[in-house]
């Protein structure tokens, strides 16, 4: 009987366990598009042009303002709305959390335009009437010409003045050279509102940030990530490849070269703000101080390569992505069979022809396989960097068109450093948490275009050792 | 050719020995031991030009080891050690000025698994012609076209010669490795257990094309299989334990061996 009982019990046991494996990928799977879900819907519906609601309370006052969410109120007496209402410089606050009980009467006004301004943030009201080219227009002659200036690049534009007036009758005079763009969402159909959402991204990706991080684009970030990505890329790549060929193929197999084997595997575990601290001190202040000494001395004592910047960043990232080079280049040497490189040196090749001929062009996606787990690494790692050289705001890129082109002692933007900035040290973080999902799904699209131009790099060296040559 | 033969007592082989001018390899009292443990003793034998030389013996007994050492392959194990010496056309392969690579190009090798590069048939072929010299292409073609002819692979591969060389049958693969070595115009070529990873019909095309090579240059054959041996080639040494038991023509080992031990390895009666 009991050994029926256990037969019966294996089978269950049988039956279950794909079922557990299979639940550890769909959780897998769920997490991972949840996260992209968040970072999708939250990051690039920012950039939708919602509608402006204007709202009467029973209390009288009249708010204009995007609705962002609601939330039920403590001993669920009705729901609370967060409406984001701009005019910072007039309220004290660009946010406004209103009983949703209190409201009244709740329109769309066509007329409802919102002003993205540097100093304050952005305006929502009405426009009255715009003074420029000393005549005053009102309405549509004022909207038309406020669009037609924005649209000119900001050198160009002319000065004017605009009037504007709040939801609950404020009026301010806006200078035009201070605002930078203006819309009015309610009018807009939505093939408008899907060129416009087209037009905000494409900002977003192109410009430079505006306000202290907290809304503009990310462009010099994105440039920063990717240039200091392809620098570590080029410094690691001989670097571990070299390495590997050493411990694979010219030292000899003893305890030592164990030794060293387990060491460089274990520096891949060791945390990369230890990487970071390393950098600093030897990078920065020990090569960079002594390289100002010697050729910068004139600028003294403001430091040239002793302070970060690009150059000990990319470096400090090579040092920390090493390890994961050199175990996949030295995995991808010890597969290839004894027979290949037999084969090589039968025919008279020395060892470096049978290197170079044979063995290294059939490595090539092993180490390409390296290279991406380190890009994959170096674009998402944060902490070292900003102990070498990243900045909140560079003021300059660190390619421009004066001589050398390249300037690796410049400080640089990074997307992880900017999300990491713009989430926590802006002045109005709530206005910014668009900007950091928007930033977040960014950085993983860079890793995902990093790494899937490295795999079609991989497979196409594979194919064309393996079958077509 | 065969010079003299000693009628000798029961335990001891009448050794073969072979004029000078006949002799493409001598190989003299040589010794070869993997980390202390020996693999080679006094291993004394000489190898008879433009004749195929069969090596066989049980796993084990050093045929191997003594086809890499003619071809000095063991140059990279740190852990092997050797005395003695071989002589290939009176010079000897392991004095201090031979140039190995050089050494490489003429003793030409073929392993067990065909193992062609990862690139086209041609540049296969082309590869040790590449490490040599710098040829006119149309000099270069004419001598893939000859050794890939000579390989008996001309006609299967004349229309692809560009397409990768793994794409060929394991049979093709190995002619093509051949052609390969053939292509640097060796004087020797080693050929370890080369059939014993193919189908029969693959084999015998080996066996024919060894058979035919033989006019060319001279070739030595490691095989397990005792029919090849017998078939393909003109002498054939046996080994059991590092040493030589037994060497002579094919025919008079195989079918009259002077020993007992060779006759119970040719017969299977081994334990």
């Amino acid at each position: 009987m009991s050994r029926f009982i256990t037969v019966a019990h294996r089978r269950l046991l049988d039956r279950l366990w794909p079922w557990l494996c299979a639940a550890s990928v769909a959780l897998s799977l769920l997490m991972l598009t949840a996260l992209l879900t968040l970072l999708l819907v939250r990051g690039l519906g920012h950039f939708w042009p919602a509608s402006l609601e204007e709202i009467t309370l029973r209390s009288g006052d009249v708010v204009a303002g995007q609705a962002i969410r609601e939330t039920p109120l403590p001993q669920k007496i009705g729901n609370e709305r967060l409406y984001f209402t701009g005019n910072r410089d007039i309220d004290g606050a660009s946010w406004r959390w209103v009983d949703v009980d209190n409201i009244i009467a709740r329109t769309t006004p066509a007329d409802l335009i919102r002003l993205e301004r540097a100093p304050w943030g952005d305006f929502i009201g009405r426009l009255e009437s715009l003074e420029a080219d000393g005549q005053r227009m009102m309405g549509q002659a004022a909207w038309d010409y406020l669009a037609a200036a924005l649209a000119l690049p900001a050198d160009q534009r002319p000065t004017g003045q605009l009037l504007l007036t709040t939801a609950d009758g404020q009026a301010l005079s806006q200078p035009l050279s201070t605002t930078s763009r203006a819309l009015a969402p309610n009018a807009m159909s939505w093939g408008q509102k899907t060129r416009l959402w087209g037009s905000s991204v494409w900002q977003f990706l192109s410009e430079g940030p505006r306000a202290a991080n907290t809304s503009g684009g990310v462009w010099p970030a994105i440039f920063g990530t990717v240039l200091m990505v392809i620098l570590m890329s080029v410094i690691v790549t001989p670097f571990g490849v070299l390495a590997a060929i050493y411990l694979n193929e010219i030292a000899h197999q003893n305890r030592l070269t164990r030794l060293v084997r387990i060491g460089v595997r274990n520096l891949a575990g060791v945390p990369s703000i230890v990487y970071g601290v390393f950098g600093l001190g030897v990078f920065v202040y020990g090569i960079g101080g002594t390289l100002d000494t010697w050729f910068f001395s004139a600028t003294l004592p403001s430091p040239t390569f002793g302070t970060g910047g690009l150059l000990w960043a990319s470096l400090t990232l090579a040092l920390l992505t090493l390890p994961v080079v050199i175990v996949a280049t030295e995995e991808g040497l010890a597969r290839i069979p004894d027979a290949q490189r037999e084969g090589a040196m039968a025919l008279g090749a020395t060892r470096l022809e049978m290197l170079t001929r044979v063995v290294l062009p059939m490595t090539v996606p092993a180490m390409l396989t390296g290279v991406i787990l380190a890009v994959a690494r170096a674009a998402g790692e944060v902490a070292p960097l900003m102990l070498v050289g990243v900045a909140k705001l560079a003021p300059q890129m660190p390619v421009d068109g004066e001589f050398p082109y390249l300037h690796l002692e410049r400080k640089f933007m990074h997307l992880g450093y900017h999300l990491f900035d713009t989430a926590f040290h802006g002045e109005d973080v709530q206005a910014a948490m668009p900007l950091v999902y928007a930033t977040a799904l960014l950085l993983v699209l860079i890793v995902l275009v990093l790494n899937l131009t490295a795999i079609f790099l991989r497979h196409y060296f594979r194919r064309q050792r393996g079958n077509e040559c | 050719m065969l010079a003299s033969f000693d009628s000798a007592p029961a335990s001891q082989a009448p050794v073969t020995h072979f004029s000078p001018e006949h002799c493409a390899l001598s190989i003299d009292r040589f010794n070869l031991a993997y980390a202390g443990k020996p693999a080679l003793r006094e291993l004394t034998l000489s190898v008879p030009r433009h004749r195929v030389t069969a090596f066989i013996g049980p796993s084990g007994c050093g045929k191997s080891t003594l086809l890499r050492a003619i071809n000095r392959l063991h140059d990279l194990n740190e852990s092997v050690k050797h005395s003695g010496h071989i002589e290939l056309e009176g010079q000897d392969i392991y004095a201090p000025q031979t140039n190995v690579t050089e050494l490489r190009r003429r003793v030409g090798m073929v392993f067990q698994t065909p193992n062609p590069f990862p690139m086209s048939i041609y540049e296969n072929v082309a590869f040790g012609l590449r490490l040599q010299q710098r040829l006119p292409k149309r000099q270069r073609d004419d001598i893939i076209e000859w050794a890939l002819t000579s390989a008996a692979l001309w006609d299967e591969v004349k229309d692809r010669l560009h397409r990768s060389a793994w794409q060929l049958s394991g049979g093709q693969q190995q002619r093509l490795v051949i052609a390969r070595t053939l292509a640097v115009q060796p004087d020797v070529l080693l050929l370890d257990e080369p059939a014993s990873a193919l189908d029969p019909i693959s084999t015998l095309k080996i066996e024919e094309l060894i058979r035919n090579l033989k006019s060319q240059l001279t070739l030595v054959l490691v095989t397990h299989n005792m029919q090849q041996a017998a078939r393909v080639s003109d002498y054939t040494a046996f080994l059991q334990d590092g040493e030589l038991v037994e060497y002579g023509p094919t025919d008079q080992v195989f079918t009259n061996p002077h020993l007992q031990r060779t006759e119970n390895y040719i017969t299977g009666r081994m334990t």
